[in-house]
Order: C-alpha cells, then structure tokens, then sequence
C-alpha cells in the first residue's frame, strides 16, 4: 500500500527567547502524534539530526534584528513550502521591538565594553516586513493548541480554528466578571485577540495584550477610559508598548500617548 | 401569602438539598455577585449592596442583616441553561469508515435561589428562542426541565435597572416555582412566600410557615413599589419599532462606534442573546473530530461572514444590528422585545454604552425629523 510521505517540518529560531518553539516539546500529550504525523527535519531545540531541505512546513520564531537574519530569513523562505511565523517577536517584532523607540547606538556604547564586536540593525522587524508569511500564531508566548491546530488544519486542509475577536469573549465564556468593571482594574483585554483563554482577568489581574490587536481594536475609546480610570499618559503609553508595540494599532495608540506624556511632562516643568 | 422566617431559610435550602438539587444562588467572587453552589444561607452575601454605572460596578458592605438586598450581577441563567460551549458530537475513524458518537447531554438538578424577575423574563424568552420552534434545542430543554426557581422580588434597582419600563420587574410575576419577598423592619426580618407551580406548592407543605398578616402583605408590597420608583433608567418602548426601522441610516451609528469596542461584552452579559458558532477541530493524526457549539457575539467580524467576507466590517453596522434587534426587530421574530432592562449590557460594557440612552437619541432624532416634515426645518429649535 501506499503511504504518503510524511511532512518535513522545520523550526527556525530569530531574535527570540525560545519560548514558542519549546511550547512545540511542551505538547506532550499531542508530541507523539506530532511525530507521527511530520518528520521534524531541522529543530536544534529538539534534535541535532538535520535534513536538508526543502521542507513542507517551516515554523519561525523571533524578530529579524542583524543583517545577517535578514539574509538568512530570505534563505528560509526559499526553502520552505509553508512559513508560518510563532509568537509575539515573529508576528509583530516583540518586546525587542522597543529599540525601534530608542537610540540604539547609545544603548551600545550603555551596555557593551566593545560595542564595536556587534552588528545590529537600528530597527526591529516582523518576518512579514521580510518574505511573505502563509500564517502567523500569535502570543508571547504562543498557545501550544494553536500551534498544533494550525498543523492539524493545513495538513488535513481546513481553516485554523484560532480566535480573531477580543479577550472579553473568553473572560465571559469562562464566566470570569470583568476586571475592569468590577474593580477599576486597567485591562487590554477589548482591544486584544483572543487566545489565551483570558489567563490573566482570571487571576484578577488585567490583559497584557500578549496576542496583539484583535480584529477591530479601538484602541482610542479604551484609552479615554483608562484616563478616566486614572491612568497617567505615559503608563497608557507604557500598556500598548510591550510585547506587541510594534503591531499597527498599539504601536499608534503608544505613540500618541508617548507624545502626549512628553508634552504633559513639559507643561509640568515650565512653570519652575 | 406566607411567612417564612429568617432563621428559618436554611430549612429551604435543606429541603431543595434533599430533593437532590444543587443549590444555586448568588455568592460573591472577585468584586461581584454571580451565581454558585450555595451550601446553606451563610453562604449568601447578607449585608451586601451592589452600586453599578455604565461600565462601574462596586459593592458595599452594610449593617442590614438581608440577604438579597442588591440587583443582578455579571452571571446570569443564561450560563446554566445554555452552557458556553457544548460537545456536539464526536467522530472516530478514517476517511471513508467513522463512526459518530453523541456525547450524553449534562442536565444537573439544579434549584436556583434569589432569581429576579428580569431574569425569569429573560428565561421566558430564552425557552420561546431555543425550545418553542419545531426543532427544540436538545441541551437547552434537558437542562431547563431539570431546574426548580426560587424568585426573590428586588428591594431595590440598580442605576442602570430598568425592567418597569420594560414591564418585567420588579415583582416576579411567572415562571418561578417559589416566590419571595425579603422584609427586614424594626428587627424582625422574614419572607413572604408564594408558590406559582406544583412543584413550588409541594415545596411550600414542607416548610415551617404560617399565613402571612395584612400588616406584613402591605410591607411586602412597599419593597417591591419602593424597588420600582426607584429604577435608574427607563426606556419608552411606545412606537419602538418604528423609532429603529426608520433610523437606519442615522448618524447616531457612527457616533457610537467612535466609542464602541466591539469586544462583544454586552452580548456575552445579555441574558437573552443566544448567538453560537460552530467549530469542528480535528486531532494532528486525523483519528478524531469534535464538532462543539460556542457562544459567539453579532460584534465579532467572523459572524457576518459569508462567501467573499463579512457583511458588517464596520463597527457602526454591527451596533446598529445587535441593538435594532433586541429592541425592535425581536418583537416581529418572537413577539417580544429582546430586552428585558437588566441593565447587564449598560453595567458591563468596559466604557459604559448606555442602551437606553441611545434609544432615546434615535427616538428624538426620529421626532426632529417629523417635526420637520409637519412644520418645516424652522422647527427646528424646538430639538
């Protein structure tokens, strides 16, 4: 009988903790079925055997942040059928995104005694700035469900059941009062994709955005409420700008209120 | 009518024990008041108040001995009786041979303590939604026939209550087995008590009571007159439909949507929205599928997708949607209006939309209009 071959599937590593592609070996009780069904072919992380492509699926963690990851992403690409991009820093540059906001040749000389031995880009990127990206898993770090449904759905070629809506409908499925609400509590959660399965307001704690603008994210009405909640500027600023700062709306909404607190800052200095 | 004691209410919920009921009512969880397993009436928020605002609710903690002297919290039936996710079935096999298998449906007994009118309204509607049509919703009904309602008339309303204008509340008027009303005055504290089913009335043989007198009757009805003058919103429902239908195009939806999330909030809080979607997920290796149903919100962009995307991208048509149909549209569905003044929607929305406050600017816009159209756009003034 004729058995089809079995997927190649290799997982690359960018600027990035680690954390998603290990979220693949946190599966556990799907790792057998996972390795029963693609051939894990490149996967320093889990294995030093190495295939030589081309692979079937290639998963990608982390930013692009040298020049030498954006040449390697290029390689990546050509090589693979399917990309798909895991986690915050893949999907929208991640908490080292920040740099975008800062001087980075300042940082250098701040940090390293020979800041002539690194090589770095001014600017953080997404993958998607880079090649063009079949799907991409969100969160910081990313649902170890998701990424086994993105595999399970294109390998028996249906649409990833993964959630484009806010937090909100999570915290209400799961029956957790909001946060916000009932406590005053800031919290992302309205303007942050679903994914988690509202971890945090569970906890009583409010939404770090960790998966990125939901699909409609009015970022403006949140943070009015915020302010009226009693929020400083620069904390708002502060909320928008972490694991997703770069991703389109928080990185506008965190720079609008990074300006309005510089502006506020100025004000309160004048009169001295 | 008949009187229950206070030291007398543990025997209630004794007896719903020993009628193998689980017993639930309101129980305070992280700031608020929701629905839970309820051992005895130490476990019922005496003393407890609720203050609630657009998007603000507090509690408050005061000297009263009564236990249900506060409105509705997040939680309502709808949770119980229409579960957020449901199995739907389960699929085993390969591409040509699998067999399906239906998950038995989970319907607990369950006796519910200090149900509100409005939420007994909101059942009401619920049961014509999902068990009146030919094809009742097998879930739904299995679990709804395995409850007993305990109803408590509210002693007070809320800042964003407003049932009296919805003409469904503040006094339980159907749909309990047994009904309440908390008295608590110069030191004596009791309930009235009333049974509206069988089931209640058997209820009623086994408790110690004793008929109620004319003096206690009248008090019973000052709380529940008291709870209705004192209703923080109302909406006028006269002619609502119209106000809806002919406002389609009102700039008012635009306006909203500035403010609206579209985090699906209020529809998650309704008692009465009964949306659900649908998803199939398979395991990796394709030897498994489960088909589950899940709550889902007319707010979400994947709710009106068709072939080529969603009908309503804006966030302006999706408000305009939720709200036409629960205040108008619903009346021609299921022959009444889909909102039963809760003030879930207002409380619970994270900045605080008001429904009844939007209603009322379409209403005068709708007027505006016609004032213009009889005396000409001079009028106008009078707006």
């Amino acid at each position: 009988m004729h058995t089809p071959r079995k997927p190649k599937l290799a997982v690359w590593k960018f600027a990035s903790c680690d954390g998603c592609q290990l979220s693949l070996l946190d599966c556990e009780d799907e790792l057998l079925a996972v390795a029963n069904t693609v051939s894990i072919a490149y996967f320093p992380e889990a294995t030093r055997a190495v295939v030589d492509g081309p692979y079937d699926i290639s998963l990608v963690e982390g930013s692009i942040s040298t020049g030498e990851d954006a040449e390697r992403i290029q390689m990546i690409r050509d090589e693979s059928n399917l990309l798909i991009t895991i986690g915050a820093c893949a999907t929208s540059g991640g908490i080292q995104g920040l740099r975008n906001f800062a001087n980075v040749d300042q940082y250098i000389s701040t940090v390293y005694a020979h800041p002539e031995y690194i090589h770095t880009l001014r600017n953080v990127s997404p993958i998607s700035q880079h090649v063009f990206v079949d799907y991409e898993v969100r969160g910081c770090p990313i649902n170890k469900y998701h990424l086994v449904e993105v595999l399970a759905a294109h390998l028996a070629g249906r649409r990833p059941n993964i959630p484009s809506y806010s937090v909100c409908v999570e915290c209400k499925r799961r029956g957790t009062s909001c946060v916000m609400v009932a406590h005053g509590t800031p919290c992302m959660g309205p303007v942050t994709q679903a994914g988690c399965g509202a971890i945090c307001p569970a906890y009583n704690r409010g939404c770090y955005g960790c998966y990125g603008p939901s699909e409609e994210p009015n970022t403006q009405a949140l943070s009015a409420w915020w302010t009226k909640l009693g929020v400083e500027d620069a904390d708002i600023a502060r909320s928008y700008r972490s694991y997703n700062a770069l991703s389109g709306v928080f990185r506008r909404e965190g720079s609008r209120y990074a300006k309005k607190a510089a502006a506020g800052a100025t004000n309160e200095e004048r009169p001295q | 009518m008949q009187v229950l004691m206070r030291e007398d209410f543990d025997t209630l919920i004794e007896k719903l024990q020993g009628a193998d009921y689980e017993v639930i009512g309101p129980r305070i969880r992280e700031g608020a008041i929701v629905l839970d397993t309820v051992d005895s009436a130490g476990d019922l928020p005496a003393g407890w108040t609720d203050e609630q605002e657009g998007g603000r609710y507090t509690l408050h903690k005061t000297d009263s001995p009564s236990l249900f002297h506060y409105t509705v919290g997040p939680a309502s039936l709808k949770s119980f009786l229409y579960p957020s996710k449901s199995l739907l079935c389960r699929v085993y096999g390969g591409h040509n041979d699998f067999d399906v298998e239906e998950p038995e449906i989970e319907a607990p007994r369950r006796a519910f303590v200090g149900v509100r009118a409005c939420e007994l309204h909101a059942m009401a509607i619920q049961d014509h939604v999902f068990a009146g049509g030919r094809h009742p919703d097998p879930v739904y009904t299995a679990r709804r026939n395995n409850i007993f309602l305990v109803a408590v008339n509210c002693s007070k309303a809320g800042n964003t209550c407003f049932c009296a204008s919805m003409g469904t509340g503040p006094e339980a008027t159907a749909h309990y087995d047994l009904a309440l009303t908390e008295v608590v005055e110069d030191g004596t504290h009791y309930f009235l008590i009333d049974a509206g089913t069988k089931a209640g009335r058997s209820m009623l043989d086994e408790l110690p009571l004793r008929p109620a007198r004319a003096a206690e009757e009248e008090a019973g009805a000052a709380v529940v007159r008291n709870a209705a003058e004192s209703m923080g919103r109302s909406m006028d429902t006269e002619g609502i439909e119209d106000v809806f239908f002919e406002n389609l195009e009102s700039p008012l939806w635009q306006e909203v949507a500035e403010r609206c999330l579209t985090c699906a909030n209020c529809t998650m809080a309704c008692p009465t929205c009964f949306c659900s979607t649908v998803e199939d997920i398979s395991t990796i290796d394709n030897d498994m599928a489960e088909r589950w149903r899940v709550w889902d919100s007319c707010f979400t962009t994947n709710f009106s997708y068709v072939f080529g995307g969603a009908i309503r991208k804006a966030s302006s048509s999706r408000y305009r949607h939720w709200i036409t149909h629960k205040l108008a549209a619903w009346q021609e569905q299921f022959g009444t209006p889909g909102c039963v003044g809760c003030g879930r929607c207002i409380t619970w929305c994270p900045v605080g939309i008001d429904i009844t406050e939007e209603a009322a600017v379409l209403r005068r816009q709708r007027e505006a209009r016609q004032g213009e159209a009889r005396y000409g756009a001079g009028t106008r003034t009078a707006y």
